[in-house]
């Protein structure tokens, strides 16, 4: 009875190899992003980076034919639960992309890989996953926000200044933030400002940072926040006496266009620009324009590279994701390449990646433009990667 | 010394942009007895409609009449359309249409501009910094927000005690029904009223469109606090409204500017970051409490 019943599976999976030999089922990603509100084109650009790797190579990902569903969380995190639930449950969905926010991550993340399917982070890097919360079916392919938020530590030092003044919003990433800066930062903080969350006028600590006249100022204001004070920033005359250095997040290629002036020689750090010299990233920045007519963000770039690391891992077991141990097993050898260039997982299947210290500076044509200038990091994995273990 | 002047005129300019906010909301509550929370809408739309005007073409002065006009156009036909039928209702009623109107204005926004925010620059003249006093420079933008503040104060002022529309609106806040009994057209009073508000909140709006992002939900931030100035200053009172925001805007920047560097002296750091951030955002809420407590009227009650 049992080789009988062994001998049926057999048969079915024979007849279901034929099937899928002839006209070959596509595999599944579910996309769980932001696309709506002020931080909507975070997710448009992550859809947008994913699905350029896809059209490029006709709908395939290592030769695998593959269908994207994508569903906007809006940012909530209840949200970001139930279109999980409902990917894993009604359409089987085994591997999984997309959010960019930690709090949704946070909710979404634990659901998705308890339940046995692999979920790649383009962008949410919140440090509770990447310690002793790892897990063996999380991968993140962008950054810690701890490491993001600290390579601006790791620049002010570099450019040689003692004293800093940090300001971020009294909420968990606000704090965060500042702890990563102060992680990497070697000098000396004089003065450490949590602003209200729905705060828009910062004239009482732009008077302070003047008092204090700090080398440098860190800070990290989210969304139209951040917009704001740096305008208020320069108005109040302090951009050209005190410089300022902020990560990537803070200055994207979107940002940058809504600044305009107010954010010449303003020092980012990031892991990813347009202008780091590699062939993946300079076919990526090419066709990214030439597809959507626009500049793409880190935020695209993380899309792309993780369109790429799922065709690597997909090509290697040849779009058989029934044994997901294999599928894990292929993406953990990292053989992709990224807009990034070199990139590698590290012991809890975080990057581990090179830093740039950039600038934004007019270019030949009278435009800003974010301009890489030397590496900080080489091959930089994550202080959290020694709690973690499978 | 000059950190310390430098906070007050900041609190001074926190200050103004409130009281061109409270003074209308204010005559708003006081005479009509409507409690209009699309006021902050108002705000928000006469900001947008300069903004984009000062971005077409360039001119940061035209945004002016452009904010002005749209804010008082808004105004009139929230008026007529809205808040003419809710007189009679009570304040709940009032306060579901009125946000019913916020949360239309903020979708109609969204479809016409979008979720990015909007960005003027400063007029050229005003983009620099002074020095007021050897060491205090001073963006000459906010010191003309406080300028024109201050002119507008003193104009209402004028209205108010040296015309008979300003009459009118003075016996409005006092007695309601004795003014219609008299055979004064109300709801023409109300109408101008109601205008009024509208063009200071839109005024208010426009200036602060260069300091801050013009975005949508900029009203609703504003319009708590607002509403903080009015009950401090006492219902219906525009002097009340100008001394309330005057000292709501210095006690709140104070708090902000101090309050962490003097608990860090007695406590530990994060604490002391933790505790000031969280002490000085419930300030002005705390003072209000403190004011209903001695004086339930506020400050300068109009209903005396």
């Amino acid at each position: 009875m049992k080789n009988m019943k062994a001998g049926l599976f057999a048969l079915a999976g024979l007849l279901g190899s034929v099937v899928t030999g002839g006209a070959q089922e596509p595999v599944k990603i579910g996309m769980i992003t932001t696309l709506s509100g002020p931080a909507g084109y975070l997710g448009q650009d992550v859809r947008d980076g994913f699905e350029l790797a896809v059209k490029m190579n006709d709908g395939k990902l290592g030769n695998v034919p593959v269908e994207i569903l994508v569903e906007d969380d809006g940012l909530k995190p209840g949200n970001g639960r139930q279109i999980a639930d409902r990917f894993l449950n009604n359409e089987d969905v085994k591997l999984f992309t997309g959010i960019i926010f930690s709090n949704v991550a946070g909710a979404t993340v634990p659901d998705i890989v308890d339940e046995g399917a692999i979920f790649v982070s383009p962008n949410a890097g919140p440090s509770e996953f990447a310690g002793a919360g790892c897990h063996p079916n999380y991968f993140v392919l962008s950054w810690l926000t701890d490491t993001m938020q600290g390579s601006a530590g790791k620049n002010a030092s570099d450019l040689g200044y003692k004293r800093a003044f940090v300001l971020a919003p009294n909420y968990q990433a606000g704090k965060d933030a500042i702890t990563g800066f102060k992680r990497y930062f070697d000098g000396e903080i004089v003065g450490e400002i949590y602003t209200r969350l729905d705060q828009t006028d910062f004239a009482a600590e732009m008077a302070q940072i003047r008092e204090v006249a700090p080398d440098v100022v860190f800070q990290f204001q989210p969304g139209g926040l951040g917009i704001a004070f740096l305008r208020q920033y320069q108005q109040s005359g302090l951009l050209g006496s005190i410089p300022m250095v902020v990560s990537e997040p803070s200055m994207d290629h979107a940002i940058l266009k809504a600044v305009g002036d107010a954010a010449e020689g303003l020092n980012v750090s990031g892991a990813w620009n347009t202008d780091l010299d590699n062939p993946t990233n300079a076919a990526f920045v090419a066709q990214f324009e030439e597809t959507y007519g626009r500049t793409p963000t880190m935020y695209a770039a993380q899309g792309y590279d993780t369109a790429l690391a799922f065709a690597s891992a997909l090509g290697k077991v040849e779009g058989d994701i029934s044994d997901l141990d294999a599928f894990r097993s292929a993406l953990r050898e990292t053989d992709f390449e990224t807009t990034r260039g070199a990139f590698e997982f590290g012991a809890n299947q975080h990057p581990v990646q090179d830093w740039y210290a950039m600038r934004v500076e007019k270019n030949d044509a009278g435009e800003l433009v974010l301009k890489t200038r030397k590496k900080l990091m080489s091959a930089h994995g994550d202080p959290f990667a020694q709690d973690c273990s499978f | 010394m000059t950190l310390f002047l430098e906070q007050v005129l900041n609190g001074l300019q926190l200050g103004v942009m409130l009281f061109l906010m409270a003074a209308g909301l204010t005559l708003i509550f006081g005479i009509m007895g409507i409690i209009n929370l699309a006021h902050g809408s108002i705000y928000m739309i006469g900001a947008y409609a300069g903004t984009y005007v000062a971005m077409e073409t360039g001119v940061y002065y035209a945004g002016i009449p452009a904010a002005l006009a749209a804010a008082a156009l808004t105004g009139a036909a929230m008026e007529f359309l809205v808040v003419r039928r809710l007189y009679k209702r009570d304040h709940l009623d009032q306060v579901l249409a009125t946000f019913a109107l916020i949360l239309i204005s903020n979708q109609v926004i969204t479809l016409i501009f979008g979720r990015q925010p909007l960005f003027v620059g400063l007029p050229s003249a005003l983009s620099g910094s002074v020095e007021l006093l050897p060491g205090l420079f001073y963006p000459s933008y906010r010191l003309a927000i406080i300028a024109v503040g201050l002119l507008v104060a003193l104009g209402l002022y004028l209205v108010i005690n040296r015309t008979r529309i300003g009459m009118l609106v003075r016996a409005g806040s006092t007695n309601r029904d004795m003014v219609r009994a008299l055979g004064v057209d109300i709801r023409m009073l109300y109408t101008i009223v109601f205008g009024l508000g509208a063009l200071l909140a839109g005024l208010a709006g426009y200036m602060a469109g260069p300091i801050l992002a013009v975005q949508v939900g900029m009203g609703e931030q504003i319009l708590i606090t607002t509403f903080v100035v009015v009950v401090i200053g006492g219902v219906g009172s525009i002097r009340g409204a100008f001394f309330a925001s005057l000292i709501i805007g210095v006690f709140d920047t104070m708090l902000r500017a101090y309050l962490p560097g003097f608990l860090r002296q007695i406590m530990a750091g994060s604490e002391a970051d933790a505790l000031g951030a969280g002490l000085s955002s419930m300030g002005i809420y705390l003072l209000m409490a403190l004011v209903l407590l001695v004086r339930p009227k506020g400050l300068f009650p109009a209903h005396s």
